[in-house]
């Protein structure tokens, strides 16, 4: 049984708009329609979609502050609804936007604060504090009035305070944004940590898809309160139908090259750019171009996972799925 | 369903909790020094102009209320001291409130596992006691050099007054609730407060003794709950109540504090079962 377990979960919201002078409509919007998903203790997902897809609705259900309109869900074997204020001392939840730290006081109060909120026994809140300073290298910063933190200072703050209590499990909505390289890697270090060895199971609201490369094994995409893509990141590859990119620099300037299994989507002089399937191999079109045509020189470019899965989003936009009724 | 979303009174053991947060608040408003010294300034000259003002009408109307010259003259001191130490005109932690519904923040709140209500209450607790000793006492000593003023001789007295300003800050902490908690319906509860302010100013005791009030107006202000925030403390200090009233006016103050602070309950039970159930 998984940790987290989303079964034909559905949640609608009713929205009034003006229709008229006083008269006013009411519409039903399907925020979440028919999510099924499950997390096993441990993991690391990555849980993407676009702006208004359902991401914090699904955040929200999954800590029990919303109640789903149908379906079931289950974390830690709870119903969150029901059992809000229990579960909350189970769980993590980091807001990239939001802080539960206390602005006017040392980083050290909230901690204190933490302790007594999760009733954490001594020695255990010691040795996580004494972790997390570490990793986090919050040493210097303790006494420091939160207010006079740099965003990524605090966010590192905002990290340990919510892993004082060794929650089960970690909802982190978009932990790096606003972050400089530095201390993105420096959280993302941290939090692969806190997975691989706390074996703490995180599931990761991110717009910034590098986090996912570098913490995450598996990904579900969510886009019209639909879950569209679950699986590996690889697999992302041949999900979205992504192509690679072979740019050919020729000899002279000739006419689109044609060769079998590619096609050109680009030319610019001497310079052609061709397009052929992620998983076919590049050896066949590149021994016809070859053959055929003049060849200087050539470079193969990967996919970017951004244009994944902006295609991915934008393919499923062309077919909408009774996102309103 | 909706009997699982009770919200549970605070459980024992978390007493260590509010106390941490209250003493939070204390430090946290001790760390703006110079805003306090100018607030304690500010109460200062206001406390010397009404102080002048009421030293002139009793002299025209001797006894006016009930009261004489210096018990008037001192009302208005310990009033200026009240002014901020009870939120007569809103603010602390209703501040915050309102902030957290303006950036969202609000949500965060629901996370944790701890109880909305019980929490602000002990960072109000704790803002007042810092008030009290900065916006309260400074004024009071500086009226006290500066004018004929009446302070209680006995320790029962300022004991008495002690405890009354502690039911005084519950009191309003309950309506201040209230009124933060209509953010949840309104998403801004600033035209509310605006209104509260008003009635709180005219009821309290805070603009004119509610002695003063003429007839039926007069009794209604003496029964209304903005009564127990600065009339109360301020008469119990000026021993203008003494003997059984002065258990009657406690019992007053206490009876306000816990019928507010249970419909503020009720309300907050009501609102969160809005945000879950309906979506914020």
């Amino acid at each position: 049984m998984g940790i987290i377990e989303v079964h034909n979960v559905s949640r609608t919201f009713t929205v009034r708009t003006r229709a008229g002078r006083l008269r006013r409509e009411k519409r039903e919007v399907r925020a979440v329609d028919g999510l099924d998903f499950t997390v096993e203790e441990g993991e690391c997902v990555g849980y993407i979609g676009p702006n208004g897809a359902g991401k914090s609705t699904t955040i929200k259900m999954l800590t029990g502050i919303l109640v789903p309109t149908g379906g079931r869900l289950r974390v830690a074997s709870v119903d969150p609804a029901r059992e809000r204020v229990g579960l909350a001392r189970r769980i993590g939840v980091v807001f990239g936007q939001r802080t539960t730290l206390w602005w006017d006081l040392p980083l050290r109060d909230s901690y204190e604060l933490a302790r007594r909120i999760y009733r954490i026994p001594d020695a255990r809140y010691r040795a996580n504090l004494e972790r997390c300073v570490e990793l986090l290298e919050l040493g210097a910063l303790l006494d420091t009035p939160v207010r006079q933190l740099s965003l990524g200072q605090r966010m590192r703050g905002d990290l340990a305070a919510a892993l004082l209590h060794d929650p089960q499990v970690l909802y982190l909505d978009e932990p790096t944004i606003g972050l400089d390289v530095v201390s993105k890697s420096r959280v993302r270090a941290f939090l692969r940590e806190v997975n691989t060895l706390q074996r703490t199971t995180v599931l990761l609201t991110t717009h910034d898809l590098t986090d996912i490369e570098q913490l995450c094994r598996r990904v579900m995409v969510i886009d019209h309160g639909r879950v569209v893509y679950d699986g590996g990141l690889e697999g992302l590859h041949a999900a979205g139908e992504s192509e690679r990119t072979l740019v050919v620099d020729l000899a002279e300037v000739c006419a689109p090259i044609e060769v079998p299994g590619a096609r050109v989507v680009r030319t610019d002089g001497p310079r052609q750019w061709l397009a052929i399937p992620a998983r076919a191999s590049a050896a066949p079109v590149l021994a016809a171009v070859a053959a055929r045509y003049p060849l200087v020189d050539l470079s193969v470019r990967e996919p970017a996972i951004e244009d994944v899965i902006a295609r991915m989003y934008s393919s499923s936009e062309a077919h909408p799925k009774g996102a309103t009724v | 369903m909706a009997a699982k979303l009770r919200l549970r009174p605070p459980e024992p053991g978390t007493a260590g909790l509010y106390l941490a947060v209250a003493r939070g608040a204390f430090r946290r408003y001790s760390t703006y020094r110079a805003a306090t010294l100018a607030g304690a300034v500010t109460n200062t000259a206001f406390g010397f102009i009404l102080a002048s003002t009421f030293l002139a009408l009793w002299r025209a109307r001797p006894g006016l209320g009930g009261y004489d010259t210096t018990q008037a003259v001192t009302y208005i001191w310990v009033s200026q001291a009240l002014l901020v130490t009870v939120a007569v005109w809103g603010g602390g932690f209703q501040d915050d409130v309102q902030e957290r519904f303006r950036s969202g923040d609000i949500a965060v709140d629901l996370y944790r596992p701890v109880d909305f209500q019980g929490w602000w209450l002990a960072s109000d607790l704790g803002r007042a006691g810092f008030h009290l000793l900065s916006r309260g006492a400074l004024p009071v000593l500086a009226g006290a050099l500066a004018f004929d003023i009446r302070l209680p001789t006995s320790v029962t007295v300022w004991a008495v007054f002690l405890l009354s300003v502690l039911l005084a800050v519950v009191v309003s902490f309950g309506l201040r609730f209230l009124v933060a908690l209509t953010g949840f319906w309104l998403h801004d509860s600033e035209g509310v407060r605006a209104v509260m302010l008003v009635v709180a100013m005219f009821f309290s005791g805070m603009l004119l003794p509610i002695t003063l009030f003429p007839g039926a107006l007069g009794e209604l202000a003496a029964v209304l709950p903005w009564s127990a925030l600065v009339q109360i403390p301020t008469d119990l200090f000026l021993e203008h109540r003494t003997g059984g009233a002065v258990l009657g006016a406690l019992g007053f103050q206490l009876g306000w504090a816990l019928a507010l602070l249970a419909a503020g309950r009720g309300l907050q039970l009501l609102a969160t079962r809005k945000v879950v159930v309906q979506g914020g």
